[in-house]
């Protein structure tokens, strides 16, 4: 007999027998000659929307091929950070859906995902700041989400180790979501191919798609390094490869492509409960729960397919930790490492069809994919199966660029290496 | 990576700034299809996983602005040019 549902009660029995029922927690599929969805891209998005399809919708007949093997891109690259404060009407109900299936994501997997609102603090250091951020608040508790404004007194509490009275950029609060926090990045990759599996779902890897089959402007399937497969409908979801995949169906896409690393400290004993981010630099920090101090900042800034980044920007990150909390100047780095991120044109994402009949389109997360993972998934799904937009997405339109309707969050314009 | 400019010598990155794809030309306001060709100049880019030509400012050095063919696989650099020399050879009808 395996075991199938993860419980106290499985875990309890095959701790009696010795742990020899546990199955795999999903099969290595090899590609059936035709699917009704095929999703480019096995990612944590590409992965959660193969599980909405066939648990929102009911379609099952649906293959996930990744090139490589699954949680071994963006997914397992990023810092595990999810929240949904943002300002903009098209962001808000996408990303607050987002937190909220954070919130039963485990329930809905049967599987640990180490979903932990420990909350993400914003610091501000001005006056400007403060009503910048106080706004932002605002906005948010005027949509229902969570928000609020932390004094310095507050602060020193929750964070006493930042420098607050550094002579540069003295810390006169923060924003900060109670909601938001931390999810174990590698298990939302597998908790989602697990659950899609377990309804289905084929998921095979190592199979590159090297092209499309498209007949009078409809897609027919994907041609791949495992050979053809064909699809009623196919969805791209290849964040960091979009326009070089998307270029195979003759799509030209507002993206370019960026690295963003990301770094880990040695473990440490607990001294950060929070998610903390400097309102003067770009740097961000949380401590995982094996010790180490999880951070990162700026991507690098130039046009970029290699995952690894450049040492003027390691130094800009860590200049930035040091300004913010001193305190961890001799701790050592343990590691960094790169992603490529699809940078879009105004740093929002888009989730929508495209001109080739049945082909459909996730992209564009700039180096915010990961808290949106359960909505993207969810909205992407929904997309496929009914050829409408999730009413929480209908702004990710891939014409907002010609209608003049961007989502631009920083107001950056179109550069999209300050987004 | 470090970026061989024409007029100082090879400098580190962090002397250099970005802006983007050198291959994308400002099309004429008045032609008939400039509202097409304008979302496509500010937009759309090739985004190309291999060779790829992009502008740089020499920002904390001599401030030209340089044209460098890179491999964004490898961040081999094959040329640095000067701008204002691609962009004359471009309007000559001689260029890239």
């Amino acid at each position: 007999m395996s075991t199938d549902s993860y419980s106290i009660f499985s875990v309890l029995r095959e701790a009696l027998r010795g742990h020899t029922g546990w199955k795999p927690a999903w099969r290595d599929a090899a590609p059936k000659p035709a699917y009704d969805v095929v999703i480019v891209g096995g990612g944590g998005h590409g992965l959660a929307t193969a599980h909405y399809l066939a648990k929102v919708h009911g379609i099952t007949n649906v293959a996930v091929v990744e090139k490589g093997w699954i949680g071994g891109g963006n997914v397992g690259r990023n810092t595990t950070i999810v929240r949904s404060n943002y300002l903009l009407p098209g962001n808000v109900p996408f990303y607050e859906h987002s937190l909220k299936l954070w919130e039963g994501l485990e329930q809905d997997l049967n599987y640990n995902a180490m979903v932990s609102q420990r909350g993400v603090v914003n610091l501000f250091h001005s006056d400007g700041q403060r009503d910048a951020y106080a706004r932002r608040g605002n906005a948010m508790r005027m949509n229902g989400i969570d928000a609020d404004l932390l004094d310095v007194p507050e602060l020193k509490r929750i964070l006493p180790m930042l420098d607050f009275d550094n002579a540069r950029f003295p810390i006169k609060g923060a924003l900060r979501q109670k909601r938001g926090g931390t999810v174990r990045h590698d298990a939302v990759a597998w908790g989602y191919a697990r659950a899609a599996d377990g309804r289905g779902v084929d998921i095979i890897q190592n199979c590159e798609v090297t092209g499309f089959r498209i007949e009078g402007g409809r897609i027919e399937g994907v041609e791949t390094t495992r050979g053809f497969i064909g699809a009623k409908k196919v969805g791209l979801s290849t964040a960091g490869n979009s326009s070089r995949v998307a270029s195979m169906a003759g799509l030209r896409l507002p993206i370019e492509s960026h690295v963003l690393q990301a770094f880990v400290s040695e473990g440490l004993k607990p001294f950060i409960d929070t998610v903390c981010t400097f309102g003067a630099g770009h740097f961000y920090i949380s401590q995982s729960d094996k010790g180490g101090l999880v951070f990162g900042g700026d991507i690098d800034g130039y046009n970029s397919y290699a995952q690894r980044g450049a040492l003027p920007t390691v130094e800009d990150v860590c200049e930035g930790g040091m300004a913010l909390m001193p305190s961890i100047g001799r701790v050592r780095m343990l590691r960094s490492w790169g992603g490529i991120m699809d940078m879009s044109m105004d740093g929002s994402p888009i989730i929508d069809h495209t001109p080739v009949e049945g082909l459909y389109l996730n992209a564009g997360w700039c180096y915010g994919g990961f808290k949106a993972t359960p909505a993207a998934g969810d909205c992407f799904a929904h997309l496929i199966a009914r050829d409408a937009p999730h009413p929480v997405a209908t702004a990710y339109r891939l014409d907002r660029f010609a209608t003049g309707r961007t989502i631009d969050e920083k107001g950056m314009g179109a550069q999209p290496n300050l987004h | 990576m470090r970026i061989a400019c024409p007029h100082c010598g090879t400098r580190g990155l962090d002397e250099f700034a970005y802006l983007g794809d050198a291959t994308v030309v400002r099309p004429d306001p008045s032609a008939e299809n400039a509202e097409t060709a304008f979302v496509e100049y500010v937009y759309l880019r090739d985004n190309p996983a291999g060779r790829h030509r992009e502008l740089w400012s020499h920002a904390l050095g001599c401030q030209s602005w340089l044209v460098v063919t890179r491999d964004v696989r490898t961040h081999a650099i094959e040329s640095v040019e000067n701008a204002r020399d691609v962009a004359t050879a471009r309007d000559q009808g001689a260029g890239q």
